[in-house]
């Protein structure tokens, strides 16, 4: 038995979640393999090699993984998987987007966004925006899996000597290319990754007063968040998204300002270790999920907050 | 262009789903059901690309119990053409739908497929991207605008840094984000209109697919539920309990 984990990464440095990946599959404990595919990645490869939990790196260094496109990096996956027993990347857009095309490649059932392992083919996932969470047992002889990168620690990046094979490109299904993108880039701590989110909702009111929870945000270390309505209403970056259909945060603090708590919402940080809502609303059904709930105006209790932690 | 949208029946967003005694899996008797919100906004892009000219039918297929037709029936009533719908047990996994979606497909040969991105009951976010490896087609998923040429679709994809674009070779599968656009609603008129458009109905036999599972659900149980909380009454109180009792700032 040997696991392959899928590296995700921004050709510059290992994504975090691939982290968290690597310790999901070392439950299993079996040898890891990692597979870092792109173009000009000397240096991803190298972090690789130190992750303390991989014996050997495959190496796919080749123009047509360059932007991740699912139509060619599919077929490196099909062609190595076979080699393998289980296969794992992150639950992010780009394990989400790549995984189930090698599946299908492959002819098998993917297990999307596990959040535990019980065995080497039982795994547990939320189904219903986590309202219910389902035990599978899969029957394929090959596991594809996406990981719920909150569910699972970060693997230790260094203290690893594993060994490296270069595999030679897949080359382009001449399918798709890549045009452009607006990355929203920031200074503060990644959102998925963050030890403190402060999230804004409609209750907002505007773009503008983010700026209010980025204030907070800074004295705190912490990143920002949004709802969904704080999104659609343009008040926040589309990768703000907090919930059922956006990002998972599991953080030490979450606080959730301006926000009622709606189902697919509390998806996506009801695992939190400490919540906190404030909101005008007494009856707003974030209350139910807050260790400390404040009913207040948030354009009184958030520039407060602010002075406070000065 | 003929543009296939694939529509599923889901437990309505606004309910809370309550989980069996038996651990089976959860109450879907008695249980208000909608077509999934992210098909919605797929069956409006497909409308509005029509309604641009670039298409010159929406067909639509369900995949599922017998009440699947009226899932068809709600998107006929937004103004797609016609509907295939096919039987089959609820539960069946992406791996088989998507097999199923791509035989439609290879027989009705539409110039697009438009899906959404997750089905909001099981969660997978996988059919689309199954669906496409099966036809060696292009994909884009997660997209939040399309714009379409002769022979490309421009698509903006929301991922998790950001925002990106890529052109895809037609035909392509492209499955839709929250922000694509808003669905309309059906008017009274359309819904009338909506009873006399077709349905046709295919068997899973004939479409020569094998939709055995390959994941057996062992149990299904309910979430932990978080300890209720405390109400502060004072920014002051809330710094100091987060300091001093929850030690997290
Ligand atoms: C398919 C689908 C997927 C979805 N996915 C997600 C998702 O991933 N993430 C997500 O967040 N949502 C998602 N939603 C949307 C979700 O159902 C809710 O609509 C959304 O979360 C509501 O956002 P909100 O709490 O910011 O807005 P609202 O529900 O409008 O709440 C605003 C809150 O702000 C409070 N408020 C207003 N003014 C003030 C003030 N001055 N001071 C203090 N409080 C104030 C109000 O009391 C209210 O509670 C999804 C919906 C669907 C259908
Ligand atoms: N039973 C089904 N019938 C028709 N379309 C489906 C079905 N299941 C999934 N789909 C389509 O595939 C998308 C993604 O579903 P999933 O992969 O289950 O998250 C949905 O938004 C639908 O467009």
């Amino acid at each position: 038995m040997t696991i392959l984990v899928i590296v995700e990464h921004d050709k510059g440095t290992i994504v975090p979640a691939t982290l968290n990946t690597i310790t999901a599959a070392n439950i299993l404990a079996e040898p890891i393999e990692a597979l870092v595919a792109g173009d000009d990645i000397k240096q991803v490869a190298d972090a690789a090699l130190q992750i303390a939990s991989i014996s050997k790196v495959l190496i796919a260094d080749s123009g047509e993984y360059a932007h991740n496109l699912a139509e060619n990096l599919a077929p490196l996956i099909h062609q190595i998987a076979p080699n393998y027993t289980h296969v794992f990347a992150p639950a992010t857009t780009f394990g989400k987007n790549i995984m189930p095309r090698a599946a299908a490649l492959l002819d098998v059932m993917q297990i999307s966004d596990i959040i535990e392992v019980i065995s080497q083919d039982t795994f547990k996932r939320p189904i219903y925006a986590g309202n219910a969470l389902a035990t599978v047992q899969s029957s394929d002889p090959i596991k594809l899996i996406t990981v719920r990168s909150t569910a699972f620690d970060a693997a230790e990046a260094s203290g690893g000597s594993a060994t490296f094979e270069s595999l030679s490109g897949t080359g382009s299904s001449q399918l798709s290319e890549f045009e452009s993108s607006e990355l929203s880039g920031s200074e503060r701590p990644e959102l998925t990754s963050a030890g403190i989110v402060i999230s804004g909702g409609r209750g907002m009111q505007d773009s503008a007063n983010f700026a209010m929870l980025e204030n907070v945000a800074d004295k705190l270390g912490a990143a920002v968040g949004a709802s969904r309505a704080a999104v659609d209403a343009g008040f926040a970056p589309n990768d703000y998204q907090v919930g059922q259909t956006g990002k998972v945060v599991a953080p030490e603090l979450y606080m959730a300002v301006g926000i009622s708590g709606a189902i697919q919402h509390l998806a996506g940080m009801k695992d939190s270790k400490v919540i906190v809502a404030i909101n005008k609303d007494e009856e707003a059904p974030i209350f139910q999920v807050a260790d400390y709930g404040l009913v207040a105006d948030l354009f009184v209790a958030v520039p407060e907050l602010d002075s406070k932690l000065s | 262009m003929k543009i296939l949208v694939p529509v599923k029946r889901v437990i309505d967003y606004n309910i809370k789903v309550r989980v069996k005694q038996d651990q089976s899996g959860v109450e879907l008797n008695n249980v208000k059901m909608a077509m999934n919100p992210f098909d919605e906004i797929a069956v409006e892009q497909a409308l509005r690309i029509k309604e641009a000219g670039d298409a010159d039918e929406v067909v639509l297929v369900s995949i599922g119990p017998t009440q699947s037709q009226e899932t068809i029936r709600t998107g006929l009533a937004m103004g797609a053409d016609r509907g295939i719908y096919i039987e089959a047990p609820h539960e069946t996994e992406p791996l088989s739908i998507a097999k199923l979606l791509a035989r439609v497909a290879e027989q009705g040969k539409p110039g697009l497929i438009i899906c959404g991105k997750q089905a909001i009951d099981d969660d997978s976010n996988q059919t689309g991207q199954m669906m496409s490896a099966f036809l060696g087609w292009s994909q884009a998923t997660f997209a939040s605008a399309i714009s379409l040429t002769a022979d490309n679709a421009i698509v903006t994809r929301e991922i998790d840094g950001g925002l990106e674009t890529i052109k895809v070779k037609m035909p392509a599968v492209i499955t839709v984000d929250l922000r694509l656009n808003e669905p309309r609603y059906a008017s009274l008129p359309n819904i009338m209109k909506a009873k006399k458009k077709p349905i046709d109905t295919l068997a899973v036999e004939e479409l020569g697919v094998d939709i055995t599972a390959r994941l057996s659900v062992l149990k299904v149980e309910e979430p932990a539920v978080r300890e209720a909380g405390i109400k502060v009454s004072s920014v002051g109180e809330l710094v100091e309990k987060l300091q001093e009792e929850a030690k997290v700032i």
